[in-house]
């Protein structure tokens, strides 16, 4: 069984005024020790949601979550999250912020021994002259590099990312993503990522698998298209690589067929179930 | 030109304020002017701090006997008025359990507390402190109340995500995201309290600005009247002021 195993989880919401939204249907995930995969797809089409059950923060209507060989109930102790902004408290320094969760993952060390260690991660990130910074006191590439260094520093097996770059601007953008490959590749144990984007020039800069996310509502899952492309990967290199660009084509082909098969399938024919055509396509190019 | 404008446009203000004062003791025989008002309470101000009987005493020491009743009144009101409004916004169920009764208590005047306050405590002093805490609390319970609730959804699930103890994350998020929408709560607390205290003195008779203002009504020397007045504006004001520089600085981090 892989390490993060999600099978037929289907999830809704209703509204103040009763009526039930439908956010995911029959939704099926497995990613193995280690391994790296996005989910891309477009913005409110449920890839937060998704995420949130994954990460225990959401309980799903249906289906089961797995990681690592145990039903996920509630946030486990050994997944970290990044957020797309404001997952810092702004009144604590960047080595407070860190400190923190280095206390509630090991609340038995020293207060100075937790401090080496959220220091460490800090300096993992370049900011080991930020320490005493407040958030607001920082650019936006640095908050999100603290909240990296926060997310590595309790050692984690899983990590789970919200668009991690989403609020950055795209130079600031890649020297993040770059810390974030080395500190992922650097770990003393694997850590198994699940990052949603909406971007997939992220997701093939950073994945082994990028699954497609097929907006509905309910939203579905397309069958996952590998990466594989050498490491380290770069944007520069990547613009040019046939593979990448066929990988492009590929995830964008997916997303687009989805998008088309919805507006074709809405006023005409409501029962047709637009992800048949797509995952064949997928099966095809394999 | 613009600082002194700054400055001219407020004395400007007050001259005509003045003005108008002297013109209405032209028209009201028993008003004294501003400068006969000044004069019968030259006394009170220049020797501030002497004590030459138990209500005739300088309006420093008077200010100092309502300070403290204020202080003593405040503190009891925010310390029972900061629980209660976390309480209130972490829950729901507390909040609608007595929201209705605290809608009501809340448009009560301090005239109508401080009686039931002399029924329960059987002393002026006591009362008064009472009727000040009962009405100054409520800015306080229902800020804490809101800066709970507009703690952003961001802040809660760093918390879920780090997994903090439910201590850890009162501690370390909670309360520092509530912590100016409490001092707006105790500015505007501190502010009745100060409305309070004045009543309280007046029908308790203590010592203080507010009972100095009535013992001074009742022997007629009307610009004593208008001395306590002044006095309990300005301390207001500067009062407020240093409430809001608390205020500022708690919102600048």
């Amino acid at each position: 069984m892989a390490f993060i195993e999600v099978s037929g989880i289907s999830k809704s919401f209703t509204a103040a005024t009763g009526t039930v939204r439908p956010v995911l249907r029959d939704v099926s995930l497995s990613v193995e020790r280690g391994e790296f995969a996005s989910i891309v797809g477009a913005m409110g089409s449920g890839k937060s949601t998704l995420l949130s059950i994954l990460a225990g923060l959401t309980s799903a209507d249906r289906g089961s979550v797995m990681v690592g060989g145990t039903t996920v109930r509630g946030v486990r102790s050994d997944a970290a999250f990044v957020f797309q902004n404001y997952s810092l408290l702004p009144w604590f320094t960047a080595l407070e912020n860190v400190r923190l969760a280095v206390e509630a993952a090991f609340p038995d060390l020293a207060r100075q021994a937790q401090l080496a260690q959220a220091r460490h991660a800090l300096e993992q990130v370049g900011l080991g002259n930020a320490l005493n910074r407040r958030p607001g006191q920082l650019s936006g590439g640095m908050r999100q590099r603290v909240a990296i260094a926060r997310a590595f520093a309790t050692n984690p097996e899983v990590l789970f990312l919200d668009e991690p770059f989403g609020a950055l601007d795209a130079l600031t953008r890649e020297t993040v993503q770059q810390d974030l490959v080395r500190l992922c590749s650097s770990a003393e144990r694997p850590v198994t990522t699940v990052m949603i984007t909406n971007s997939v020039e992220e997701a093939i800069l950073l994945s082994d698998w990028i699954v497609p996310m097929l907006p509905g509502p309910p939203a579905t899952l397309g069958a996952p298209i590998a990466v594989q492309l050498a490491r380290p990967r770069s944007v520069a290199q990547l613009a040019h690589e046939e593979d990448a660009t066929h990988v492009r084509g590929h995830v964008i082909a997916t997303l687009t067929a989805a998008l088309g098969g919805r507006a074709r399938r809405m006023p005409a024919k409501p029962d047709e179930d637009p992800v048949a055509p797509v995952a064949l396509a997928t099966e095809e190019s394999r | 030109m613009k600082r002194v404008m700054h400055l001219m446009l407020p004395t400007v203000g007050l001259g005509l304020a003045l003005l108008v004062w002297w013109g209405a003791s032209l028209k009201v025989p028993d008003l004294p002017s501003p400068v006969r008002t000044w004069e019968e309470s030259r006394i009170y101000i220049m020797e501030p701090f002497v004590k030459r009987g138990e209500t005739d005493q300088g309006i420093a020491l008077l200010a100092y006997y309502s300070l403290i009743r204020v202080a003593q009144g405040f503190l009891l009101g925010i310390v029972i008025g900061t629980p209660v409004g976390f309480l209130f916004g972490v829950s729901p169920l507390i909040t609608r359990m007595f929201d209705p009764l605290m809608q009501v208590m809340r448009p009560i005047s301090p005239l109508a507390w401080l009686p039931l306050g002399l029924v329960l405590f059987q002393k002026s002093e006591p009362a008064a402190l009472f009727a000040i805490a009962v009405c100054s609390m409520w800015p306080t319970i229902i800020n804490t109340m809101m800066g709970v609730r507009a703690i952003p959804q961001d802040y809660w699930n760093v918390a879920k995500v780090l997994r903090l103890s439910r201590t850890t994350t009162f501690l370390k998020v909670i309360v520092p995201a509530t912590l100016p929408y409490m001092f707006t709560g105790y500015r505007l607390s501190l502010g009745i309290a100060w409305l309070v205290i004045v009543a309280s003195e007046m029908l308790t008779g203590t010592p203080g600005v507010g009972g100095f203002l009535w013992q001074e009504y009742n022997s007629l020397i009307y610009a004593h009247i208008l001395l306590a007045i002044i006095t309990i504006g300005i301390i207001g004001f500067v009062l407020d002021r240093l409430m809001g520089l608390a205020e500022a600085r708690l919102r600048a981090v």
